[in-house]
């Protein structure tokens, strides 16, 4: 066999897999697959979206279409975008957050009740919502229920596109086993993202929640999503925290010598201070 | 949100159609004959009419009658399944009257029910979601179901009804309006809990994930025509309400009535593209908009 033909095996999702009736939700999932997404070590690279990009366009479904991809306004389907964000304190500094955001796969998922064909459903071993690309007749109702954006509608396929979890990757076993996760996690050159069952609270990603003070997005929706994000650190303060600040105080505010004589001839000429 | 033209028209139309639909089936002395399937004809080429145009936004149109199959927990598959019903006892009740020259008052009923079900099914589509403040909310339902009944009784050439109606669903329409305004800042949603650092500071987008705008921008974010929605209210309020009502407080002429037909029609239309132009939903937040 050559060595890499598993990367042309389309292994794909468990064939078997149980799902609830229409689309109502599952009381209750076996696992509850999810990543959690560190804020504070997210560099905002986008190595994930791209990653993502490639994965979902050359395996499980539909490729992500783009339109004008060299023309004016380009745009195409993407399953994780990242914005930037600036978090203003009342008092200090800015900070600036960089915010990967893709389906959180919510356990009171608005986005599955309200498909009119079943095409979107919930699964009910590892709690990963996906969609049906060939029953699924493009309405978009369901990226309008949903609030975060996760649902995008292929402007080529007219199918609603959304995060998998590289479904087609967890369960491959024709992959090294390194490369059984998401590819946005196994890309993330940061570390900042990470894979694993929530359900479980001594699995690394709950204990990652735990310690961090992990939170949800929107939790006012109702939704209650699996995904979590880790908040940024709160940044040092030079004055509080550092023994060498006493001794690192400037120790001239004004400038002396050649300097202070310089600041003085430029202020007394016409146009200066003086 | 963005107004896809076509489901604009399958919201205006169909309402009128089975705003007219209901009105036929409780009447206890229904037209028959020719004049009955002059009427009938305009129900259903509105009501079906517009449920064709509603197809023309989906990704695959030839798989629509999957939509049948949910209506457990999806209102848009409740609205599917309740229109056929409806179309198919009032096309009995109208075959009856028509041909037959016979009242099937069951059958009647029935389908006037089913035709009320309808709008207020389509309703449920847009006051199910949390995602649209402006939406979520009872009188939503109530906004639908005044104006189809209003139209319908528009249609039907009852016209103290009518009037009644109108003016019912004017106040509707004013309190939706009025509420809808506040609905995005009362709702509690913001920047701050959409990424969960609200408690941290002011949050501010600073870049978007791309350059361009995406099917996400272009569906949920729509400004266009938003500076004018004052001007486009008081149309939509004129061209539906008060024209309508003034033309039939005056003394009945066919004219007048075909004229307040479309003044109607014409404002619903209005109406209806404000209720998605101007309606935010809360994904616009992400990218720093509304």
């Amino acid at each position: 066999m050559p060595q890499n033909s598993h990367l042309r095996n389309t292994v794909a999702i468990p064939t078997q897999y149980r799902r609830e009736k229409m689309t109502d939700l599952p009381t209750k999932t076996d696992r509850t697959l999810g990543l959690v997404i560190d804020l504070d070590t997210c560099v905002g690279c986008h190595a994930c979206v791209i990653s993502c990009k490639g994965w979902n366009t050359e395996n499980y479904g539909a490729p992500l279409s783009d339109q004008r991809p060299y023309g004016t306004e380009p745009m195409g389907t993407f399953l994780n975008r990242v914005h930037s964000y600036e978090v203003q304190p009342e008092q200090g500094n800015a900070q600036t957050v960089h915010f990967p955001k893709s389906c959180l796969h919510c356990e009171n998922a608005p986005c599955v009740t309200v498909c009119p064909t079943g095409a979107s459903y919930k699964r009910v071993e590892d709690g990963i919502v996906l969609v049906n690309e060939d029953h699924c007749i493009g309405c978009g109702l369901c990226a309008w229920a949903c609030p975060y954006g996760a649902r995008e509608l292929d402007q080529a396929e007219g199918v609603m596109k959304k995060c998998t979890l590289c479904v087609d990757r967890i369960y491959n076993e024709n992959l090294p086993e390194e490369d059984q996760i998401p590819s946005c996690v196994r890309t993330c050159p940061a570390g900042a993202r990470h894979f694993g069952d929530l359900s479980d609270p001594n699995s690394d990603v709950s204990q990652l929640v735990e310690s961090r003070g992990g939170f949800d997005l929107m939790p006012e929706m109702g939704t209650l999503p699996i995904n979590k994000y880790l908040p940024p650190r709160l940044k040092d303060s030079w004055d509080d925290q550092s023994l060498l600040a006493p001794l690192l105080e400037p120790v001239a505010e004004e400038p002396q010598g050649f300097l202070g004589w310089l600041d003085k001839a430029l202020d007394k000429l016409p146009g200066g201070t003086a | 949100m963005h107004p896809a033209p076509s489901v604009i028209v399958f919201s205006t139309l169909s309402g009128l159609g089975f705003g007219l639909l209901f009105w036929l089936g409780i009447d206890p002395t229904p037209p028959t004959g020719l004049t009955a399937f002059v009427f009938f004809a305009i129900a259903y080429a509105l009501s079906v009419g517009g449920l064709i145009s509603s197809t023309f936004h989906l990704g695959h149109p030839e798989r629509a009658w999957r939509a049948l199959s949910q209506w457990r927990s999806s209102w848009l598959s409740r609205e599917g399944v309740s229109a056929v019903l409806a179309l198919l006892f009032m096309g009995l009740y109208a075959i009856s009257l028509i041909f037959l020259e016979m009242n099937a008052t069951a059958l009647g009923l029935i389908g006037a029910a089913l035709a009320l079900f309808t709008v207020f099914t389509t309703s449920m589509i847009y006051a199910q979601l949390d995602t649209v403040p402006r939406w979520k909310t009872p009188l939503t339902p109530a906004l639908y179901l005044s104006f189809s009944l209003a139209g319908g009784a528009l249609l039907s050439g009852r016209v103290n009804m009518a009037i009644l109606l109108l003016v019912i669903a004017a106040i509707c329409q004013f309190i939706w309006w009025q509420r809808g305004d506040a609905a995005l800042s009362d709702s509690g949603t913001d920047l701050g809990t959409a990424t969960g650092l609200g408690e941290r500071g002011t949050v501010r987008s600073m870049a978007h994930p791309h350059t361009a705008p995406n099917y996400l921008v272009k569906e949920f974010i729509y400004v266009i025509g938003r500076k004018h929605a004052q001007k486009l209210r008081r149309i939509a309020f004129g061209l539906t309400f008060v024209l309508p009502i003034i033309c039939l407080l005056l003394p009945f002429s066919h004219v007048l009535a075909i004229l307040a037909v479309l003044s109607h029609v014409a404002g619903v239309a209005t109406s209806r593209w404000l209720f998605f132009a101007e309606a935010e939903h809360v994904v616009g937040l992400y990218y720093g908009m509304r």
